[in-house]
C-alpha cells in the first residue's frame, strides 16, 4: 500500500504483470473510489464552465462526457478530467484525487453567482472495469436485455438495489466503463463483481497496472507528465482545447504557443535495446546535449521492452529521433515514437 | 514465507551465505515478493571493492528500481550472469538460481554484524 492523493492504495494485488495482462486479455477491476466527483449546477453552468475548461462543453449532449482541462492564467494545468452532461444545466466533473481541493478552491474563487458546485467526493465510491471481456460481464450482471452506454456516455442504472451511474470510459486503451455508487455500496459491489467476473478471468488491479497500461497508451497521468507549469499544447493534447471558444482561461497564452511553436514536447519513446527500464526523472540526451527528461517510464508488460514518455525540445522531438536516456551515469539509446506505443494485434 | 534457517540476513533483505573466504549474496524470498515481476538486474564489476552498505547492484520490477547493498565489506570475485537474460530467476528461485554475487570478505568479524534467520524472520513479521 502507498499513500496516493490522501488515499492509501494497493500498487499492486499480486502481480502487476498478471493484472496488466487480466485488463488487456479478459477484465480488471480498479479501486478509483479516490477520485473525485464536482457538481456544477445552475442557471448558468454551462456558460460558466465553457470559461473554465478547454473543451467545448457546447458539444454535449445531456448524458455525455467529454476529456477537458483546467488550466490556471499562464494555461498551466491544474488538473485533467472528465466533464459529463448530466442535465440541462448539470454537469458532473470527474477529477484526480490529489487535485481536488485545488480544483474546487480554483473553481470557487472564478464562481458565477448563479452556478452552485459542490464536492461529493466523500459520498462516492467507484471502480473502473476494463478489458475486452467487459460487454460480457455486464450481460451478465444487468441481464442480456440491458446495454452498456455508448463510448463517453453516461447513465444511471439500478443493480441489487444499487444506484449505480456507469460511464463508458477508461485509462487503460481497452473497452470499459467506469461506475460510481454510493460509498456505503462499494464493498458490496467489488464482491459482487468479482464474484460473477471469475468466469471471464477478472482481477483486482493496483495502481501499477493502471500506470503501465495508461502508458502503453500514451495517456497523461496527472503529476507526471501534466503539471501547472505545462500545457495541453506542450503535452501534445491540443485536440481537447478548443481555441476557437472566444473566451476561456488560458486562451490567450495557448493562442501564442501554437502560433510560435512549444519549446519542448512530451513524446513518447522506446528503448533500442533489452536493458533497463527508463523511469521519471531521468535525463534525455542528443549527441551529448541534454534536451528533456522522462516524465514516465516502465518496462511495457504487452512489449515486454523498455518505453516511456519526456518532454523533449522540439527541434529534437519528432518522430524517428534518435535519443539517449542517461540511466544510473550509462546513456542508453532510444527513438521517439508515435502514439500509442502499443497497438492491439 | 521461506527463511532459511542456515543463511545470514541484512535489515535490507539480502541474504549472505557464507563459503569459506567469501560469501554469497541474493535477495529473501519476502523481497522478491514485494518486487514481484523483476524485469532487470544490474550486477556489480568483478574486482569491485565494496562497503558494508554500500550500494553495489540495482534490481529492477516493472514499478521501481531497488539498490543491492554489499552485506559486509569485500571484493567482488562473481557475479551471476545469469540474470542478465533470465531475471525472473529472482522470482522463481531466490535462493538458489537467484544468487546475485559473491564477495571475497576482508573481515569474517563483520559477519557478526548480520542477522540470523530468528531475528529476520521477527523483522518481517
Amino acid at each position: 500500500m502507498i499513500p496516493f492523493g490522501g488515499w492509501l492504495m494497493p500498487v499492486q494485488y499480486n502481480s502487476i504483470v498478471e493484472e496488466h495482462r487480466a485488463v488487456r486479455n479478459n477484465v480488471g477491476m480498479f479501486d478509483i473510489s479516490h477520485m473525485g466527483q464536482l457538481i456544477v449546477d445552475g442557471r448558468s453552468a454551462r456558460e460558466w464552465l465553457n470559461k473554465m475548461l478547454t473543451n467545448n462543453i457546447d458539444k454535449l449532449d445531456v448524458g455525455s462526457g467529454q476529456y477537458t482541462f483546467l488550466l490556471n492564467e499562464h494555461a498551466g494545468i491544474i488538473d485533467d478530467l472528465i466533464a459529463y452532461r448530466i442535465g440541462e444545466e448539470k454537469f458532473l466533473l470527474v477529477v484526480n484525487a490529489s487535485r481536488t481541493d485545488e480544483d474546487l478552491a480554483w473553481l470557487d474563487r472564478h464562481r458565477s453567482h448563479d452556478v452552485d458546485l459542490r464536492n461529493r467526493s466523500a459520498e462516492f465510491g467507484g471502480v473502473a472495469i476494463q478489458g475486452p471481456r467487459v460487454v460480457d460481464l455486464f450481460h451478465r450482471l444487468l441481464g442480456d436485455d440491458v446495454d452498456l452506454p455508448a463510448r463517453n456516455q453516461i447513465v444511471d442504472l439500478k443493480l441489487e438495489g444499487m444506484s449505480l451511474t456507469i460511464a463508458r470510459t477508461g485509462y487503460t486503451g481497452e473497452d470499459g466503463v467506469e461506475v460510481f455508487f454510493s460509498a456505503s455500496d462499494a464493498p458490496k459491489f467489488w464482491n459482487f463483481v468479482l464474484e460473477k467476473g471469475e468466469k471471464f478471468g477478472i482481477k483486482p488491479c493496483g495502481l501499477g497496472a493502471r500506470d503501465t497500461l495508461r502508458l502503453e497508451m500514451c495517456y497523461p497521468l496527472n503529476g507526471s507528465d501534466l503539471s501547472p507549469e505545462r500545457n495541453p499544447i506542450e503535452a501534445g493534447l491540443g485536440s481537447f482545447v478548443d481555441l476557437t471558444k472566444p473566451d476561456f482561461i488560458g486562451r490567450e497564452v495557448l493562442l501564442r504557443m501554437k502560433k510560435d511553436g512549444p519549446r519542448e514536447k512530451l513524446v513518447p519513446f522506446r528503448m533500442k535495446d533489452k536493458g533497463p527500464p527508463p523511469r521519471p526523472h531521468y535525463s534525455v540526451f542528443n549527441d551529448g546535449e541534454r534536451v528533456g527528461e522522462v516524465t514516465s517510464g516502465t518496462l511495457s508488460p504487452s512489449l515486454n521492452w523498455g518505453v516511456g514518455m519526456a518532454y523533449v525540445s522540439t527541434p529534437h522531438a519528432k518522430v524517428g529521433s534518435k535519443i539517449d536516456i542517461e540511466i544510473r551515469g550509462q546513456k542508453f539509446p532510444a527513438t521517439i515514437e508515435k502514439k500509442p506505443l502499443y497497438k492491439k494485434s | 514465507m521461506n527463511v532459511p534457517d542456515d543463511l545470514l540476513y541484512t535489515e535490507t533483505h539480502e541474504w549472505i551465505k557464507r563459503e569459506g573466504e567469501n560469501v554469497r549474496v541474493g535477495i529473501t524470498d519476502h523481497a522478491q515478493s514485494e518486487l514481484t515481476d523483476v524485469v532487470y538486474v544490474e550486477l556489480p564489476k568483478k574486482d569491485r571493492q565494496a562497503n558494508t552498505k554500500e550500494a553495489i547492484a540495482v534490481v529492477e520490477s516493472v514499478k521501481a528500481a531497488s539498490d543491492i547493498y554489499a552485506p559486509v565489506k569485500g571484493t567482488v570475485v562473481d557475479a551471476n550472469k545469469a540474470l542478465e537474460s533470465n531475471p525472473a530467476l529472482l522470482n522463481t528461485d531466490p535462493f538458489g538460481e537467484g544468487w546475485i554475487f559473491v564477495l571475497k570478505i576482508d573481515n569474517a568479524n563483520d559477519l557478526k554484524q548480520l542477522k540470523d534467520a530468528a531475528a529476520y524472520r521477527k523483522q518481517i513479521g
